[in-house]
């Protein structure tokens, strides 16, 4: 089975074309670079997007936050209700853990704006 | 009056990537005014992922982005003032500034960089019909109080214009628990890049009606229902095309505008297509000693290109600090012009004679183009040719001249030729 | 329930109740104002053409060709006292044909006989030399020296702040909805319980006539007429100095096109009787003839650079004249269109007058009839606001950048009496979102200074009503 997706590894957004079979990739065309070959495998077999919010800190503040790596895409909102049920203790750094393993993805959550 | 050798109005990514450049490149009395109260600009409010491929090969969201330009900047030891807001620059260079702290003071510049960013095209510039009730915001604001203030203005979104702060913001208030109805855009392609539609739309299963409008608003204090309908090739709704959506909230992301207000208070000429300042191959304005870089010179998509430019007008106006004004050999400024195709260039003058280092040369296109090849000349002769697969007016193009293929070029065309629309 | 007898209610908190009820504030008078929305200024005062008409256009003898040139020669006092900006850059009304020449020597006339000051009749090239961007086909134009332009929003407010300092007293949020004669008193039954008063003055606007309904044998009727407006940056505000109308032909009754006292330009208004008096939408074909409309007598208008369109309803009255009479105690001020906003000051002292004629009041020996305005930073020399700065550090703090609005000046705003409780009450009071980028950046922090100041969440701020 042929499959056409837009690459979002970068914002030249190649148009590629992936055979797929099994649910695996077996073969990717359009793409640019390894990181649209690599979007395209992950795409078909187990998508996963990074996902940024804003938690709030104790003093009401929203602390912009951020995925370590992508989650898988169906946990996004499992993941967005993991950050909304946190307080945040300031200050915090840019790339400091505000939520460990968040909603079981195993991901942690970091802060991606110094708040004081 | 106090002396600065170089002012930078704005600190967001253009003016701290010009400041560093400018102390890298031996200037140290540097001062950048910025508005708000910290660095950083509207990388602040952009808490996404996706910049910085470019500049650090890494994913970065916007505040980590402004971070390390922060960063630099605190330790390089640049000057910055925030809180700042400058209310006038002259042609001699000398700049008004009024703070909370400071009250107002006037100082005296040997070398200005235009930093100032842009703004949104508000609800009132675009002539839509109807009531003007609470709920209506520019997508840039409605992501300020979301990402900023932590609140959200609504729950039942519609999106018009497909810049991409509409379509980030489209999955960023989906995120928040609203739920955005559609994106309806007026052109028929859309006005963000491609993979914004994957990652903000597709991904929520957000309908994106292109070559529409809005063009009815309902509600006298609050936002009742707006009313969609399809525009045909000259933009003009199709009667009978009108479909009421009620909702809270309508968010706009209809164009942004370099806000240059400054610029022409100095005597800066502007460029009618990109309403920023006309300025040659080092990003000079037609005001001697006067730069522009990032989005107050041409709106820009990706803010690593921001940050490649404002580095550039950084080293430039570093060297005409070092040489107090003066070029090294006459100038011979030819015209940079944009041909079929071809919506505008920056720059639009090269002085060839005395080019520093090679020619970015960026420009949007008027259409889609598949298949088609952008072609550079100089007169009779071709300066480049680059074939590219797509192009659209949403993504800017950079191609790069060599300094040594300009030595002796007269004026140059930009155009697209093959392929089809 | 408030059980006090005042001497006058005032319903309606427009430009003519906020004056009526600064005039009556002159006299030991227990004033109170009824308005139904939560701000002065929220009908046809704050959506219209922001004229002091010079006073040709009304018919001899009417009560608008009288309280126009009246209202017109108070401006200068009244501005001064009040603190408002108010400016004469004069008028002319434009003509193409020969034939339509006749018109504007009647408006002459007209003028001469309603005591219209400086009037003239110019020929086309001449009215070109005083505004070279009037329309080549312009065949010759009445001009009038005389005529003004004012900040509509301001001059209600300041009328209203001066008459609260004054000890009149603003009921917001307050609509009548009933009003009883009881022996020598008026009961006013509103959304927030019922007042007593000796005398009502009837400023309601689009809905005089259901409130003159509510005790009055109904004798007129109001129709809503709405008007549609563009306003320009202020970089296409110098398109003409003189407000520019057209003589009324068979292509209608013209729009005019008019600097503003803050230096934008506005081009409007339509006209169109509409049956929804709430009904302040604008039209895609409204837009459309503001624009055609507008290139016959000037050329070149920047339409492009329009921040914002808007439209108004005209209270447009059964009589073609104002209703201004006492009809035993109750007081109508009906049917104030246009030149509604010009004849404001002098409708107010006659007011008063008929006041006075049913209570015989004593004048009050401490009235003070100055308003001191809220500082305008952007307008004062830099040594000037340097010195501000220093007392107010919060005035050096930009909020709104396109028209360098401070934070001190919409603390100021909010903190007054009858202070704005909402954003369009701050944008009213200091212009901080009026300017090109319409709010877009201040609006967030705006809110927070609201919020903040009111003591709400940010979410609970409103926009208007």
């Amino acid at each position: 089975m042929k499959r056409n997706m837009i690459c979002i590894g970068c914002p030249m957004g190649c148009e590629l074309t992936v055979e797929v079979e099994n649910g695996q990739a077996v073969s990717v065309s359009g793409n640019n670079c390894a990181v649209g070959k690599r979007y395209a495998e992950t795409e078909v077999s187990a998508p996963t997007r990074m996902v940024t919010s804003t938690a709030i800190a104790e003093n009401g503040v929203p602390v912009p936050v951020k995925t370590k790596s992508p989650v898988p895409k169906d946990k996004i909102f499992d993941v967005v209700a993991a950050i909304k049920a946190a307080k945040v203790s300031l200050p915090v750094s840019i790339g400091d853990v505000v939520i460990e393993n968040a909603a079981e993805t195993g991901v942690s959550i970091v802060a991606t704006k110094r708040v004081f | 009056m106090d002396k600065h050798s170089l002012v930078i109005i704005g600190g967001g990514p253009a003016g701290m990537a010009a400041a560093v450049e400018a102390r890298k490149n031996g200037i140290d009395d540097i001062v950048i005014y910025e508005r708000d109260d910290r660095l950083g600009g509207i990388l602040n409010q952009c808490i996404h992922n996706g910049f910085g491929l470019h500049t650090f090969k890494e994913e970065l969201t916007g505040p980590e982005y402004a971070g390390r330009f922060i960063e630099q900047t605190e330790q390089l030891g640049i000057h910055f003032e925030t809180g700042s807001m400058v209310l006038s620059v002259s042609r001699d260079k000398e700049i008004t500034v009024v703070s909370r702290d400071k009250g107002l003071k006037t100082v005296k510049a040997d070398a200005v960089i235009l930093a100032m960013g842009c703004r949104e095209r508000p609800h009132g510039a675009l002539n839509i019909p109807g009531m003007r009730p609470q709920g209506i915001y520019t997508a840039g604001t409605a992501q300020k109080m979301v990402n900023c203030e932590g609140w959200v203005p609504g729950k039942e979104v519609v999106i018009l214009g497909s810049g991409d702060i509409g379509l980030i913001m489209a999955r960023r208030m989906t995120l928040e628990g609203a739920h955005v109805k559609l994106v309806a855009e007026l052109m028929p392609y859309s006005g963000g890049l491609k993979r914004n539609i994957v990652q903000c739309l597709d991904d929520y299963g957000i309908p994106l009606k292109l070559s529409h409008t809005v063009t009815d608003i309902k509600g006298k204090r609050k936002l009742e229902g707006v009313t969609i309908a399809e525009v045909d090739k000259t933009g003009a709704p199709i009667p009978g095309t009108e479909e009421y959506y009620p909702c809270d909230t309508l968010l706009l992301s209809c164009g942004l505008i370099p806000e240059n207000e400054l610029s022409l208070g100095a005597g800066v000429s502007i460029n009618g297509a990109t309403n920023g300042p006309i300025v040659d191959d080092r990003l000079e304005t037609d005001v001697d000693g006067v730069f522009a870089c990032g989005n107050v010179l041409h709106v820009h998509d990706l803010v690593d290109f921001v940050s490649e430019e404002s580095g550039r007008a950084g080293r430039n106006a570093a060297e005409y600090i070092k040489n107090g004004g003066k070029k090294e050999n006459a100038p011979q400024k030819i015209s940079v012009s944009p041909g079929d195709g071809v919506r505008y260039t920056v720059p639009s003058t090269i002085d060839t004679a005395n080019v520093s280092e090679n020619v970015h040369l960026r420009f949007r296109v008027r259409d889609v183009y598949k298949g088609c090849s952008i072609v550079v000349s100089s007169g009779e002769r071709e300066l480049l040719r680059k074939k590219k697969k797509i192009m659209v007016p949403s993504e800017m193009e950079d191609v790069i001249l060599k300094k040594d293929i300009l030595s002796d070029a007269q004026d140059i065309t930009v155009t697209i030729t093959g392929g089809g629309v | 329930m408030d059980n006090r007898i005042y001497d006058a209610a005032v319903i309606g908190g427009g430009v003519i109740g906020c004056a009526a009820a600064r005039e009556l504030s002159r006299y030991k008078l227990d004033v109170v104002v009824l308005e139904r929305e939560s701000d002065v200024c929220e009908g046809t005062s704050k959506a219209n053409s922001a004229i002091i008409h010079a006073g040709f256009d009304a018919m001899p003898g009417t009560l608008k060709a009288r309280f126009n040139v009246e209202g017109n020669k108070m401006m200068d006092s009244v501005s001064k006292e009040l603190d408002i900006p108010f400016t004469r850059n004069g008028a002319m009304v434009v003509c193409w044909k020969e034939s339509e020449l006749e018109t504007l020597e009647k408006l002459y006339e007209r003028g001469l006989q309603n005591g219209v000051e400086g009037l003239r009749i110019l020929k086309g090239d001449e009215a070109r030399e005083l505004e070279p961007s009037l329309s080549p086909q312009v065949y010759a134009a009445l001009y009038a020296p005389t005529s003004g332009i004012v900040c509509p929003f301001e001059m209600t407010i300041a009328f209203a702040e001066n008459a609260c300092a004054n000890g009149a007293q603003f009921e917001l949020m307050t609509e009548v909805t009933a009003i009883k004669r009881e022996d020598d008193i008026f009961v006013i039954s509103t959304t927030k319980g019922e007042f007593r008063a000796r005398v009502v003055l009837n400023c309601a606007g689009v809905y005089a006539d259901a409130v003159h309904n509510m005790v009055e044998t109904p004798d007129f009727s109001i129709t809503a007429r709405k008007g549609e407006y563009m306003l320009l940056d202020k970089s296409a505000g110098s398109t003409v100095s003189a407000t520019i109308f057209q003589v009324p032909s068979e292509m209608g009754k013209g729009v005019l096109v008019s600097p503003t006292v803050h230096g934008n330009l506005i081009v409007g208004p339509t006209a169109k009787d509409i049956g929804d008096k709430e009904d302040i939408s604008t039209t895609r074909a409204g837009l459309d003839a503001v624009k055609s409309v507008s290139a016959r007598s000037v050329s070149g208008v920047p339409y492009n650079k329009v921040i914002t369109s808007f439209s108004g309803l005209r209270a447009t009255g059964s009589t073609g004249d104002f209703i201004i009479r006492d009809c035993g105690c109750f007081i109508d001020a009906a049917g104030i269109e246009s030149p509604g906003l010009s004849s404001a000051p002098a409708i107010a002292v006659y007011l008063t007058q008929l006041v006075c004629e049913r209570l015989h009041p004593e004048k009050k020996q401490d009235f003070d009839p100055i308003r001191k305005g809220i500082p305008k930073l952007a307008q004062l020399g830099y040594d000037e606001r340097e010195r501000l700065i220093k007392e107010r550090p919060d005035y050096g703090q930009i909020v709104c950048r396109c028209e360098q609005i401070s934070e001190g000046e919409i603390l100021d705003s909010i903190r007054r009496p009858l202070g704005a409780t909402t954003l369009d009450g701050v944008k009213r009071r200091v212009r901080a979102g009026m300017g090109r980028c319409q709010a877009g950046f201040c609006s967030p922090r705006v809110i927070e200074l609201l919020a903040q100041e009111l003591d709400i969440p940010l979410w609970e701020v409103k926009k208007n009503g």
